[in-house]
C-alpha cells in the first residue's frame, strides 16, 4: 500500500450540508477506501485458500479406502468432523488422517490398506463407535441409499470370534471388495510356496495371530511363513468365508490354484497386506461393490 | 440493568458483528458527574502520575491463561500419545472421559453440510454449548484455541516490527467476519461439503499436535506470517468464524470483564494490547454511561487489559456471583 497516492475523488466533495456528520476528510477517505481493497485482498486470499479445500469432492471420484463403517463419499466427507477418534480407538493404528496434499480433506481419516489394513482386531469395530457425527455408522440413515451390492448379504462372521455366542461384525455394508489384480505375480497360481517374513523384515505392519495373542496384535515381521503353496491370503483373511483357494483353469485347459473372492468380502485390506509379492498381486478396490 | 447499559447490550451485539462503536447520545447521571470531575481537573495528573508509578504490572492473567492453554492442548497430545484416555479427539471433537464435546462451530458446520444430526452430536454440542455459555463465551478463543497463543507470539513480532517503524498494522473491515461466517455457512448447506474445516487454523493445529504435524500447517504459518508483516492479529479480528460463533454464545455468559469508570484515568493502555479493542471503547474518555459497564460479548476474557490497567479499573467479574457472596 502506498501513502503517497495522489487523492482523486473530487466526487465526495460537494456532500450537502445538512448531515449532523462532518464530511470525511480527503485523508480519512483515502485511508478508508485502502482499508477497503486490504478487507478485499483478505477476502479473497482466504476464500481462495477455502476453495483448495473443496479438491476432495473433485478427488472423491477416486476411491479412497475408508474406515469400516463409513457413509458414501460425499456423505463421509460432508458429516466427518475431522477429529481423529478412529485413529485413537484402532489397536492396529490402520486409519490415519488425510493431509493438505493427499487431495481428499484435510483430517478426514483413510486407510492405506498395503502398509496397515484393518484386521478387526478390535472384534466390534471401535472406530464406527467412536465417531461422534454418525460418519462411521452401524446403523445407515434412512434417507441414505445403499448402491447395489454395497450391501453385505448376511452379517460377516469374524473368524476370530466364531466359537463366541456373537460371531458377526455389526456391519451392513462392505468397504470395498478385494481384487486380483496382477495374477500372472500371484505365487498361489504359479504353484509356488512361500518361506520367511512376508514384507520382508523391516515392514511395521501389525497384525493379530489368534494362536499367538487374541489382544495383542504383533508386527508380522515377528510372524514368519513356512508354506508349501502359498495361501497366506485366504489364511489371513479375518472374514469367514471371503476368500479360498479355488482349482481353476488356466485359458491353456491345465489345472491351477488360485485365491477366489467371495461375497462375504469386506474389503478391510488384509490379503493385501500380507501377500508377499511386490507389489501385491491382490488389492482392495474401495469403495467397490459385489458384482455377480 | 439499566435502560442505557441495556441499550449499550444490544449496540455491543451490532459492534461484534462489525459496526463500529459510536458516542452514547445519553450518559446516567453519576457517569455524567465523574466525566465532569475528571474534566481540567488538574490534581489528577499528579494522581495519574502517582498511580503509575505504584502499579504493580504483572502478568497474572495471562500466565494463567497459557499454563490453561497449554494443559488443555496437551490433555489431548497425552491424552493419545501415553494412551490414558482423558480427553480423546481433537478440538473439532472429544470425548472428555467418555462425554462427548463437540466445537460449536465444527458442529454446525457438520449439522449445515449433512442435514442429518445423531445423538451424540447433539448431546456433544449441547454440552459445550453448556460449558462456554457458563465460561464466557470467546474464553474458547483465548483460553484454549492453540492458533491464539501462537497468534499472541507472532504479535509480539508485529508489534516490535512496527516499533522500529518496518512494518505498519494494516486494519481492515471488521464485517468481514460475519460474512466469512455466512459465506462458509452457506458453501456448508449448497456443498454438503464442511469446506472451513480444511483452512481452519484451530482444527489444523490441534491435530498437528495430536497426530503429528502436516503440510496442511504451511496454511497456518502463511497466516501467522500475514499477521506479522501485515496486519496485526488479522485472521482472530477479521477472519475467524469461529470467534464469532463463540462470541454469539458469549452474549448471555455471566463471565465478563467489568469496567469501573471513577479510578479510570483514560490513558488506553488496555486498548493497545487488546485484540479487540472496539469492546473498550467505554474507557475512552466521556463514553461510559454508567459507573460501572460490562465489556460486550466480542471480548475474548483473556485477561491483558486486566494485567495491564495501572488503576484496577478494569476486573474479571461473574455476574450475580458478586451479589451472592
Amino acid at each position: 500500500m502506498s501513502d503517497n497516492e495522489n487523492d482523486n475523488g473530487s466526487e465526495n466533495a460537494s456532500k450537502p450540508a445538512v448531515t449532523p456528520t462532518p464530511p470525511l476528510s480527503k485523508a480519512k477517505r483515502q485511508s478508508n477506501r485502502r482499508r477497503f481493497l486490504r478487507t478485499a485482498l483478505l477476502t479473497g486470499g482466504v476464500l481462495g485458500a477455502a476453495l483448495s479445500g473443496f479438491l476432495p469432492l473433485i478427488y472423491s471420484q477416486k476411491k479412497r479406502l475408508r474406515p469400516p463403517g463409513a457413509l458414501d463419499e460425499s456423505d463421509f466427507l460432508s458429516s466427518c468432523i475431522k477429529c481423529g477418534q478412529c485413529v485413537q480407538v484402532c489397536p492396529v493404528s490402520a486409519i490415519k488422517l488425510a493431509d493438505l496434499i493427499d487431495g481428499m480433506g484435510v483430517g478426514v481419516p483413510y486407510i492405506d490398506a498395503r502398509q496397515q489394513a484393518c484386521d478387526f482386531s478390535c472384534d466390534a469395530v471401535q472406530c464406527v463407535l467412536a465417531c461422534p457425527t454418525g460418519s462411521l455408522t452401524y446403523h445407515k440413515p434412512e434417507f441414505l441409499v445403499v448402491r447395489p451390492g454395497a450391501a453385505l448379504a448376511a452379517k460377516p462372521i469374524l473368524l476370530a470370534k466364531e466359537k463366541d455366542a456373537e460371531p458377526t461384525l455389526n456391519l451392513t455394508e462392505r468397504m470395498g471388495v478385494a481384487r486380483l489384480t496382477r495374477p500372472e505375480a500371484c505365487l498361489a497360481i504359479q504353484g509356488k510356496g512361500f518361506k520367511g517374513q512376508t514384507r520382508g523384515p523391516d515392514f511395521k505392519g501389525t497384525m493379530r495371530y489368534m494362536d499367538v495373542d487374541r489382544w495383542k496384535p504383533i508386527r508380522i515381521a515377528d510372524h514368519p511363513y513356512d508354506v508349501p503353496e502359498c495361501d497366506l491370503c485366504v489364511r489371513e483373511c479375518p472374514i469367514k468365508g471371503a476368500i479360498s483357494i479355488e482349482t481353476v483353469f488356466a485359458p491353456d485347459g491345465s489345472k491351477r490354484k488360485s485365491p477366489v473372492v467371495h461375497e462375504p468380502c469386506v474389503g478391510c485390506g488384509v490379503c493385501e497386506m500380507v501377500c508377499p509379492v511386490e507389489p501385491t498381486a491382490i488389492t482392495i478396490e474401495a469403495r467397490e461393490v459385489w458384482k455377480t | 440493568m439499566s435502560q442505557l447499559l441495556k441499550r449499550r447490550f444490544f449496540e455491543q451485539i451490532k459492534v461484534m458483528f462489525g459496526s463500529e462503536p459510536s458516542k452514547p447520545k445519553e450518559i446516567a447521571p453519576a457517569a455524567q458527574a465523574i466525566h465532569f470531575y475528571k474534566k481540567g481537573n488538574r490534581d489528577l495528573i499528579a494522581e495519574k502520575l502517582h498511580a503509575r508509578a505504584h502499579a504493580i504490572h504483572d502478568n497474572k492473567w495471562r500466565n494463567r491463561r497459557w499454563v490453561t492453554l497449554i494443559i488443555a492442548n496437551l490433555l489431548f497430545t497425552f491424552s493419545f500419545f501415553l494412551d490414558i484416555q482423558i480427553l480423546e479427539g481433537a478440538l473439532t471433537a472429544s470425548r472428555f472421559v467418555g462425554f462427548h464435546l463437540i466445537d460449536l462451530n465444527s458442529g454446525l458446520q457438520v449439522m449445515l453440510a449433512h442435514k442429518h444430526i445423531i445423538n451424540n452430536l447433539i448431546i456433544g454440542t449441547g454440552t459445550v454449548l453448556v460449558l462456554w455459555v457458563l465460561l464466557g463465551g470467546r474464553t474458547f478463543c483465548s483460553w484454549v484455541c492453540p492458533y491464539h497463543l501462537l497468534a499472541e507470539w507472532a504479535e509480539k513480532i508485529h508489534l516490535f516490527l512496527v516499533k522500529k517503524k518496518l512494518v505498519t498494522d494494516q486494519t481492515m473491515d471488521r464485517r468481514l467476519r460475519t460474512v466469512f461466517w455466512v459465506i462458509f455457512a452457506l458453501l456448508a448447506i449448497a456443498t454438503g461439503y464442511t469446506v472451513f474445516e480444511a483452512i481452519s487454523p484451530t482444527g489444523i493445529l490441534s491435530r498437528a499436535l495430536i497426530y503429528g504435524p502436516g503440510l496442511a500447517l504451511l496454511w497456518v504459518l502463511a497466516l501467522l506470517f500475514f499477521e506479522v508483516f501485515f496486519s496485526r492479529r488479522a485472521w482472530c479480528r477479521y477472519a475467524c468464524p469461529i470467534g464469532l460463533t463463540y462470541g454469539v454464545v458469549g452474549i448471555i455468559s455471566p463471565v465478563r470483564i467489568k469496567y469501573k469508570l471513577d479510578g479510570c484515568f483514560h490513558e488506553g493502555d488496555c486498548r493497545k494490547v487488546c485484540l479487540v479493542p472496539h469492546v473498550l471503547d467505554t474507557v475512552i474518555k466521556g463514553r461510559a454511561v454508567e459507573t460501572e459497564v460490562p465489556i460486550g460479548p466480542d471480548c475474548t476474557r483473556c485477561g491483558l487489559c486486566v494485567d495491564t490497567c495501572p488503576t484496577g479499573s478494569l476486573s474479571f467479574e461473574v455476574k450475580g456471583l458478586s451479589k451472592l457472596m
